[in-house]
């Protein structure tokens, strides 16, 4: 017996096709890298400019224009990430752990109907119904909890206030953390909780000692890549938001701080010369946090596979 | 109690107290009732404003968890007492959850009938100032600018889901996987923030064009179709792959004529699912392609409006007559609504008509 290497034969039609498909593949890390130089070289005169030729900038730096954005940004996206996620939990363990098992799937169509409604459309409905419902709780948190820095007051006339913008916000990213939470949820191992119940532990235990551990690292970064989305998104912030640009903890003032994305989506349209440049560097910076953000939380789920011991 | 001549009850997990199963919902219809009450009593000693349902509801279900917690702790003890209460919050969860999607559909529809009509479908906005007029352009942009991105996405989307799927083994391939998981976090201002200034540079400053917004919906929706389509490629058993290649078939054509016709029916409902995604894009339309209010049908020349500007824009600047303008606004996001949960019905359908029946 002679060890012979066979090859396959490389047919014309396999290299135009193997070339196009590695083509289209580069074309993505080119598009991106793309995507990256094009905002960069855009924002170079935001930064080489003096501020008092740009009007937007009023005779400041770039730094100080950004600066309150950058805090409402993460400020809001936290906010909102810090009612999701809870609830997100809950809505996950409901649909793999309490509905019953026929009802499940239909709960998770529901679900996805809420990732499937335009930001355009939160907007309106956060603008035009949550603001105005959810004012006299504003009024009523002033009255009775000012002594708490976060509700300082005084209260918002029209309730469009960071408040309610984390508020839709939090209804944004709900379904995407859900659906991440509800997969991990589903991938316990089911001899764990078997396990679990055998040894006489109520649902409520089980969950906490088989599910949660197992699930640690899904939850932790489902809840990343909803902080991705909720810093990046803009027209319900745009739509909701009555925004002054003050860096304040407040969350139920007439006065808020406004976000990046929101802040160029107002701007835009009106801007011209060195004014464009400025809002595109702030865009980059944008581009900048979310990057880590995601690519963080990546991170966290590439560890969760790689070192699942579990299965 | 008084019989204290019985033996002491054996206690262990079947004779220990259990809560009768109706129990439950006696105490949510009881305290929700009591606090309805208290409430209307507070409501009537001074009647201003209307009556406060929503704190009703809250302190109802606050006392209802309480109640149960407690009763349900004398009964069965603390470890079943803790396991209700959770119970109580997880499908709470699920209800508050709801009442957003509930309170936004019904909103949508019943603002958005009132201008929901022949002629919002048949007119654009040009030269309208008050009342009437339509979203045809609108809906014309958005066809344009987003078939555009989809003429540019799927290939390429496709192309690369092949790539990694069929080809690609390590470093690029774990590159290209890894940056594809960035480009789905793009923000979408962002996208729409590069499509305008890579315009800007090649065609001068400030031009803003409908193949722009294509470009910039492209960046968005390439990710999506990548990450579904190579879901769906992997699914396709190896079986059927070396079959193919025992009988002496290409690789390309093993993959254009077998793997790609198994895999057909998920990687349209994901293409589907992209484009209901980037349909309702807002943001990078603004940015890139404008808005305009008259009949735009060149992708490459001039501002070009889209449904989901066309709600924005008759937000933000409502006009001489607010009200239509607001109808106007309402319209549009119902059709939006429409279109995007009627691209997902038909996602949904095709993808369980034709599923695999290899999937468990």
């Amino acid at each position: 017996m002679t060890a012979t290497t066979t090859r396959a034969v490389q047919r014309p039609g396999d290299r135009i096709f193997s070339g196009g498909a590695f083509f289209a593949g580069s074309l993505i890390l080119a598009a991106l890298a793309l995507v990256a130089g094009f905002l960069v070289m855009q924002s170079i005169p935001a930064f080489t400019t003096p501020a008092d030729e740009v009007s937007i900038l009023d005779g400041e730096s770039i730094w100080s224009y950004a600066g309150p954005l950058v805090f409402g940004t993460l400020w809001a996206a936290a906010l909102a990430l810090l009612l999701a996620v809870p609830v997100a939990i809950g809505i996950a363990l409901f649909i793999s752990h309490y509905a019953p098992r026929r009802l499940a799937q239909g709960l998770g169509y529901i679900v996805d109907l809420l990732a499937a409604v335009p930001s355009v459309v939160f907007g309106l409905w956060g603008g035009a119904v949550l603001a105005p419902a959810i004012q006299p709780l504003y009024t009523w948190l002033w009255e009775n909890a000012s002594w708490i820095p976060l509700f300082a007051g005084p209260p918002s006339g029209t309730g469009r206030t960071i408040l309610t913008a984390a508020l839709v916000l939090a209804v944004m990213v709900l379904p995407i953390i859900t659906a991440i939470c509800r997969e991990v949820f589903l991938q316990t191992p089911v001899l764990h909780e078997e396990a679990a119940l055998a040894l006489g532990a109520t649902r409520w235990e089980m969950i906490r000692i088989a599910v949660f551990p197992f699930a640690r690292a899904g939850i932790v970064s489902a809840a990343m890549l909803g902080l991705g989305r909720a810093l990046g998104e803009t027209m319900a912030v745009a739509m909701v938001l009555s925004a002054s640009g003050a860096v304040t903890f407040n969350l139920i003032s007439p006065t808020n701080p406004s976000t990046i994305a929101a802040n160029i989506a107002l701007s835009f349209p009106e801007a011209y010369g060195t004014n464009v440049n400025v809002l595109i560097a702030t865009g980059l910076m944008l581009f900048a946090i979310t990057l880590v953000v995601n690519a963080l939380a990546r991170l966290v789920v590439d560890r969760r596979k790689a070192f699942s011991g579990a299965n | 109690m008084a019989a204290t001549s019985r033996p002491k009850p054996l206690v262990n997990a079947y004779t220990a107290g259990r809560l009768p199963g109706y129990l439950p919902w006696l105490l949510l219809v009881g305290s929700l009732l009591l606090s309805a009450t208290l409430f209307l009593l507070i409501w009537l000693a001074d009647p201003v404003g209307e009556y406060p349902i929503a704190g009703a509801v809250f302190v109802g279900v606050v006392a209802y968890g309480a109640s149960l917690y407690a009763l349900s702790r004398l009964v069965e003890g603390s470890r079943p007492a803790t396991n209700r209460l959770v119970t109580t919050l997880v499908v709470l969860a699920f209800v508050i959850a709801l009442l957003p999607l509930i309170s936004l559909l019904f909103t949508v529809v019943t603002n958005g009938l009132a201008r929901f009509d022949p002629m919002f479908f048949t007119y654009s906005m040009r030269n309208i100032v008050g009342e009437g007029g339509g979203a045809l352009h609108a809906i014309l942009g958005t066809l344009l600018m987003t078939g555009a991105a989809a003429i540019i996405s799927i290939p390429i989307g496709l192309m690369t889901a092949v790539y990694l799927a069929e080809y690609g083994r390590g470093a690029l391939a774990r590159t290209i996987t890894f940056f594809v998981d960035v480009m789905t976090g793009i923000p979408s201002i962002v996208a729409g923030l590069f499509a305008f200034a890579l315009f800007s540079y090649f065609f001068g400053p400030g031009v803003r064009v409908g193949v722009a917004g294509s470009i910039a919906l492209a960046v968005l929706m390439i990710p999506v179709v990548v990450r579904t389509s190579e879901e769906m490629l992997r699914l396709v058993p190896n079986e059927l792959r070396e079959a193919s290649y025992a009988l002496g078939v290409p690789k390309w054509r093993t993959i254009v004529k077998i793997v790609i016709p198994t895999s057909i029916a998920g990687i349209t409902t994901g293409v589907m699912l992209a484009i209901a995604r980037v349909i309702g894009e807002t943001a990078p339309l603004l940015v890139a392609a404008g808005f305009t209010t008259s009949m735009n049908y060149d992708l490459f020349d001039g501002r070009m409006q889209s449904l989901p500007v066309f709600v924005y824009s008759s937000y933000v600047s409502q006009g001489t007559n607010a009200i239509a303008s607001l109808d106007r606004a309402w319209a549009g996001a119902l059709t939006l609504v429409l279109i995007v949960m009627l691209l997902n019905l038909v996602a949904r359908l095709v993808a369980r008509a034709y599923a695999p029946k290899t999937r468990r």
